[in-house]
């Protein structure tokens, strides 16, 4: 692990980058007003996001090959995904992922 | 979830969504101090970089030294996503003063967001400072607080995987997901599910030559644009 000192510097050089990404369009769009093209545009962001970030992770990238899938990931999503059906609860959710991962890992060694 | 955008409506919520972090947070403690961190760097990390699966990106990349720009632009490709959000969010505030847009950018995450954009199909299409804020503030706090304790516990905990935690993030993105498509009316519901497919196959196949930093955002994109040409085409 590199020096406190590196590792404070990098910390606040990823905090002020990840921070400008944040604000930047707030700050900006104070002043204009989107096109509606525009907007209907970014309705879509919210179901493309997530379900981007969930597929992201039940596959395992290898570069110049098709991916392979992440198993443990992909067996836990099925019951999280059932829960999230029969519950409609937020919590109820995170807590059956949690423990499905949880006892796949135990089952797969 | 109701129509109400107070400070207790805010904190009940988040309330699920804290668990979450709790989990995340909790692994990422552990991750870091496993990697090497004292609790002092990694409870910093939380408060100053904040940005959820970057920061494992960070350690991660600290653990093989890598130079500080090449971590700085990797952290800045994973959370460009974070620029679609905010774009998306921003006309919800112009009623609000700029100093409050920037508090609320400033916490900003992807729960938060998702939290924010389920709120509108209750809110009659509204949101306001005190519900958004609360809601960011108490991630914010829950994140800080769950990755010290977890950099303290990883001297008694090694492998945190053994327990699922790290699924916490997954679920909560299924979640929000799935409660989106069942309240978002703005969309129809076929295509709200045609993008999700369009999604599943451009991440399959853009994982093939386009590192996963990149990847969110780009399919974010493309999936925004062919959703609208589908509801142009079809609905």
């Amino acid at each position: 692990m590199p020096s406190f000192n590196f590792v404070l510097l990098t910390i606040v050089g990823t905090g002020v980058v990840t921070w400008l990404s944040r604000i930047i369009p707030f700050v900006v769009l104070k002043k204009f007003q989107l096109s509606k093209g525009v907007i209907e545009f970014l309705s879509f962001v919210p179901i493309a996001i997530m379900s981007a970030l969930w597929f992201e992770n039940i596959f395992v990238q290898h570069i110049g090959h098709l991916p392979s899938i992440e198993w443990g990931n992909f067996l836990a999503s099925l019951p999280t995904v059932a829960s999230a059906m029969i519950s409609k609860n937020l919590l109820v959710i995170v807590i059956v992922g949690v423990i499905s991962l949880g006892v796949i890992r135990l089952l797969m060694g | 979830m109701n129509g109400e955008l107070t400070v207790s409506a805010a904190s009940k919520d988040t309330l699920p969504t804290v668990f979450g972090y709790i989990g995340i947070g909790l692994a990422f403690g552990i991750v870091g101090k496993a990697s090497g961190l004292s609790p002092l760097l990694v409870t910093l990390m939380s408060i100053i970089t904040y940005a959820g699966s970057a920061q494992f990106v960070i350690v991660s990349m600290l653990v093989t030294h890598s130079p500080i720009l090449s971590i700085i632009f990797s952290v800045f490709l994973v959370n460009s996503r974070m620029i679609l959000m905010s774009t998306t969010l921003s006309p919800y505030f112009k009623h609000e003063s700029m100093l409050k847009n920037i508090l609320v950018g400033s916490l900003l995450t992807d729960e938060s967001f998702a939290l924010g954009m389920n709120k509108l199909n209750y809110s009659e299409n509204h949101l306001n400072f005190p519900w958004f804020n609360t809601a960011n503030v108490i991630s914010y706090m829950t994140w800080i607080i769950s990755s010290l304790v977890g950099a303290v516990l990883g001297n008694f905990i090694s492998n945190p995987e053994k327990f699922g935690l790290d699924f916490a993030l997954v679920a909560m993105f299924i979640g929000l997901l799935y409660l989106q498509l069942i309240s978002d009316k703005s969309i129809q519901f076929k295509l709200q599910l045609i993008v999700v497919g369009f999604v599943l196959v451009a991440i399959y196949f853009g994982l093939v030559f386009i590192p996963s930093s990149l990847l969110i955002l780009l399919v974010t994109l493309v999936a925004c644009s062919f959703g609208v040409v589908m509801k142009h085409a079809f609905f």
